[in-house]
């Protein structure tokens, strides 16, 4: 196994350091290293960051390999700074068995680009009427520990409290799409002023935050650890931040999306900006803005949703919703958090790798910067900027929001446990 | 036009009182409009009685209406105006953007059996003047159709010809005639402009 | 003019005012005629792109552009290679390669036409979208309105009914309002959208307080299924507090009218007396779609390409 001299890397925007990387771990950070044989990365004005960790990627495989495949979707997460990514299981199959989990797990592994951690549905076929074999999944080769029937919400009180409680004994974690379904039958977008104008049904915040302050008073009751999928709403923010006064074992993320866009941009009916939850108001990015900087929020995870141009190419009540993620999430995260100066770059460390890796209880990631810790790193470049073209992104989809957008930072190199999946910008394999 | 008296008595003094370049000032201008309703009133005989006159907006419509009340005055009997906007019937549509409609009005009872005189300012590729007929023959069936101008510049495109002319002015394509009447513009006045002086 | 008339907002008052004035101008050159023809667009293609049923709207366009003697193409949803899942885009550019200058699209998705105007070198005119607009339907009514009333400045409206879910209530509100007229929206607050605080218009939940102060009365259709969905009780309670029977309409000042864009749901939110009387414009308002129509195809077809 070659080894990396990464020299003059900022490590999480502080001074300047060389890092010695060695049989997948950092052997040592300092100035002014020397190592014979080992191969130079010159990374004077980088950042350098623990790899970076997604709770919510939509990989497609198995059953929509034309819009995304774990290899080319692990791709699109190397080159956006990841080094792990949870797959979602609304897949077809769902991955609601320790079969499916398993073959997950392993085209992960053979696609070597990141750590592809599989997700198991909450309930069998995502149906919501009686719970998948969570501890199966959980003991599978694939490690379950989150389990999540994302696209759909377990709207059943009943059902969510049982889930809640049956993943204490797995160590898991119930990922709750919140979305009170008999509230947005047919919603389309935000429920708003921009909603009636355009004459789209509307997607009320309450629908959210009706289920999120449900499941935080079931997670207390019963003592389990829950967390919020892509909270959008400043109430949802709100309820959050009084659970965790209250001491509720409740995490949640927030998207890349959410902490840019808002439901301004549906007045074009392009499909590409529908998604679920929809992209929300001006004040609402704020909160989620502020939620994630006070910590509220625990992370950003990118919902990744590529779609087939078929599906996104038509009226826009008949399109999918979800947009990609990976490739830009962490120049969104520059643009809206860092430049703006709500967050550091330790503190994006923390909301993009320390804590996802945790909530999902993945040992090896959101580690430090510190000799004999796993080598899962990004550097990136903070200076420059440069316009999104989807026909550039590694995705097989093309659905990106963020097409022709100006947008800071460039991921230049991503080592997963000391091989590089990507230098100088270009995934390596 | 035969037999009628010679051409524009304004072209004795071409100077007079018109502004400088100006071809008919205000004062030509009414002399011409009285000498072509002298000629309606010549040629209708006794089928005045018949007569509508339909200008052509934008300024056939006024002249047609100053040329009904000299007729009206210098015969007696009061006669008929209408206007057909032939907008709709152009077949230049294509070449410029799109043009506001004007107003179609016919007197009551409509044109069938009556003898009508389109009005026009100036007759030029005779395009407009085909529109105006395509026009009436789905307004009616009048028992024949005239053309009275007040200025004939030439260059034809058409096989059409003007039953009264106020004045044949010979000019190059390129130049531009210029009809100013008070009712549409504030004041009479005709005018022959180059190419360059076009606003 | 815009390239396309996609929703009221795409008409600024100088613009809108034209289209009523070429309405009016074409239904003065047609009246009394035998021969209800213009040559205007001769040689150009109009398409009819209908993903719903809607015989009458199909129609009055359908007339509209024979009238200006262009050839017309009605291309329907139904039986043809839409219904074999044909995307929208597929087909309009299939339909632009056939040479048509403009399409006339209905459809049962919001946004439709927005979307067409943006794959297309052509104009589009929007015939209905969804719960979005109807913009020459309001061009119509306004019409009608100014040729009741003379004027349309000033002018109170109350636009009654299911504002949620009607696209004539969109485009009658904007359209209106950009014509100087005052609207008033009477709905039960289920049928009012969220947001509708946005709108140029007063929001009341009360008729009988609204009607004596309208010039004009637009009912909107209500559909009883609506009450499946809780959005009201049932279609007696909603007739019995938003429905315009012969009594509201004896509270209505003297020159007042009653409109409806149709079709009706008679002893829903209208009563046949009130449908029948000479107030109501109803029979107006469909002669006078194909002149508004017109007006709108010259307009958009009438010149130079852009
Ligand atoms: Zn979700």
């Amino acid at each position: 196994m070659s080894s990396y001299l990464i020299k003059g890397a900022r490590v999480l925007g502080g001074d300047p350091a060389d890092l010695l990387i060695k049989d997948g771990r950092i052997a040592a950070v300092g100035e002014s290293l020397s190592a014979t044989g080992a191969e130079v990365v010159h990374a004077t004005g980088l950042v350098a960051l623990p790899g970076l960790v997604d709770l919510h990627t939509h990989l497609r495989e198995p059953g929509r390999e034309d819009a995304e495949t774990v290899e080319t979707g692990s791709r699109a997460a190397a080159l956006g700074g990841f080094t792990a990514v949870h797959a979602m299981a609304n897949t077809d199959p769902v991955a609601d068995t320790a079969g499916v989990v398993e073959q997950v797990w392993r085209l992960g592994q053979e696609a070597g680009l990141v750590d592809v951690v599989p997700v198991g549905a909450v309930t069998v076929g995502l149906k919501g009427e009686r719970l998948a074999e969570l501890g199966a999944m959980a003991d599978s080769a694939a490690r379950v520990r989150v389990f999540s029937d994302d696209g759909i919400c377990v709207s059943d009180p009943a059902l969510m409290r049982r889930a809640l409680e049956y993943v204490k004994a797995l160590d898991g974690v119930v990922a709750q799409h919140a979305e009170e379904p008999r509230l947005t039958v047919g919603a389309q977008m935000h429920e708003g002023d921009r909603s009636a104008k355009l004459g789209l049904t509307g997607w009320p915040a309450a629908a959210e935050e009706a289920i999120i302050a449900r499941d935080v008073l079931l997670a207390q009751h019963v003592g389990a650890r829950l967390h919020i999928c892509h909270v959008s709403t400043a109430g949802s923010v709100e309820i959050l931040r009084w659970a965790k006064a209250r001491g509720v074992d409740v995490t949640a993320e927030v998207t890349p999306h959410h902490l840019l866009l808002t439901d301004a941009c549906a007045e074009g009916y392009d499909p590409v900006f529908k998604v679920n939850p929809p992209l929300r108001t001006d004040a609402d990015v704020e909160a989620v803005r502020a939620g994630l900087a006070d910590g509220t929020i625990d992370c950003v995870a990118t919902d990744h949703a590529p779609h087939a141009v078929e599906d996104k190419e038509c009226e826009w009540a008949q399109a999918r919703p979800g947009m990609l993620g990976l490739e830009q999430a962490l120049a969104i995260v520059q643009d809206t958090m860092v430049e703006t100066g709500l967050l550091d770059w330790a503190g994006v460390a923390d909301r993009m790798s320390v804590r996802p890796a945790a909530i999902g209880r993945l040992t090896g990631h959101g580690r430090p910067i510190a000799p004999g810790e796993p080598a899962n790193l990004v550097l990136l470049d903070p200076t420059g900027r440069s316009v999104v073209d989807p026909a550039a992104l590694a995705s097989r989809s093309r659905n990106s929001p963020y097409a022709g957008r100006e947008l800071p930072g460039r991921v230049v190199a991503t080592f997963l446990r000391g091989v590089p999946t990507v230098l100088d910008g270009k995934a390596q394999r | 036009m035969a037999g009628s008296p010679p051409a524009a008595s304004s072209s004795r003094d071409p100077r007079g009182p018109a502004a400088p370049g100006a071809l008919l000032s205000a004062a030509d201008v009414a002399r011409v409009v009285d000498r072509m309703a002298h000629q309606l009133i010549e040629k209708a005989g006794n089928g005045l009685a018949d007569l509508v006159l339909v200008g052509i907006p934008t300024r056939g419509a006024p002249l047609a209406r100053r040329l009904a009340a000299r007729v009206e005055a210098f015969s007696g009997t009061a006669i008929d105006v209408g206007t057909v906007d032939i907008t709709l019937y152009r077949d230049d549509l294509r070449l410029r953007g799109v043009r506001a409609l004007e107003d179609t009005v016919l007197p009551d009872g409509g044109i069938d059996g009556r003898l009508v005189v389109l009005v026009d300012d100036v007759l030029f590729s005779g395009r407009s003047v085909r529109a105006a007929l395509d026009a009436l023959r789905d307004l009616g069936r009048p028992r024949a159709v005239q053309l009275a101008v007040l200025i004939d510049r030439g260059h034809r495109e058409l096989p059409i010809r003007a039953d009264y002319v106020g004045k044949n002015v010979p000019t190059s394509r390129t130049q531009s005639v210029k009809v100013r009447l008070a009712e549409t513009d504030g004041a009479d006045e005709v005018r022959v402009t180059e190419p360059e002086e076009r606003p | 003019m815009k390239r396309h008339l996609l929703e009221a907002a795409d008409l600024d008052l100088a613009d809108a005012t034209l289209v009523l004035d070429t309405a009016a101008q074409i239904e003065a050159a047609l009246s009394g005629r035998e021969v209800k023809k213009l040559p205007t667009l001769r040689g150009r293609t109009v398409v009819n792109l209908f993903y719903e049923d809607s015989t009458r709207t199909r129609i009055s366009f359908e007339l509209a552009a024979k009238r200006l003697s262009a050839d017309v193409i009605n291309f329907s949803a139904k039986g043809s290679s839409v219904s074999k899942g044909e995307s929208l885009k597929d087909t309009a550019l299939t339909l632009e390669a056939m040479g048509s200058d403009a399409i006339v699209i209905r459809h049962g998705a919001s946004g439709a036409p927005h979307q067409l105007a943006s794959w297309v070198r052509g104009s589009v005119v929007n015939a209905g979208d969804g719960t979005h607009e109807h913009p020459t339907q309001a061009l119509l009514d306004a019409y009608t309105i100014r040729h009741r009333l003379g004027r349309l400045e000033g002018v109170r409206v109350a636009v009654v009914g299911d504002v949620l879910h009607s696209r004539v209530a969109r485009s009658n509100v904007r359209l209106l309002h950009t014509l100087g007229a005052e609207v008033t929206l009477v709905a039960p607050p289920t049928l009012l959208p969220v947001g509708v605080g946005s709108w140029p218009a007063e929001v009341s939940y009360d008729l009988d307080a609204v009607l004596p102060k309208a010039d004009v009365v637009m009912m909107l259709r209500v559909q009883a299924e609506r009450m499946n969905a809780s959005f009201f009780p049932s279609a007696r309670e909603y007739s019995r507090r938003y429905g315009l029977d012969a009594r509201r309409m004896a509270a209505l000042g003297d020159d007042a009218i009653v409109m409806h864009p149709g079709p009706m749901n008679r002893g829903m939110e209208i009563a046949a007396e009130v449908a029948d009387s000479v107030r109501s414009t109803i029979v107006e308002q469909v002669g006078n779609g194909v002149s508004v129509r017109m007006a709108v195809l010259y307009l958009l077809l009438g010149g130079a390409p852009a």
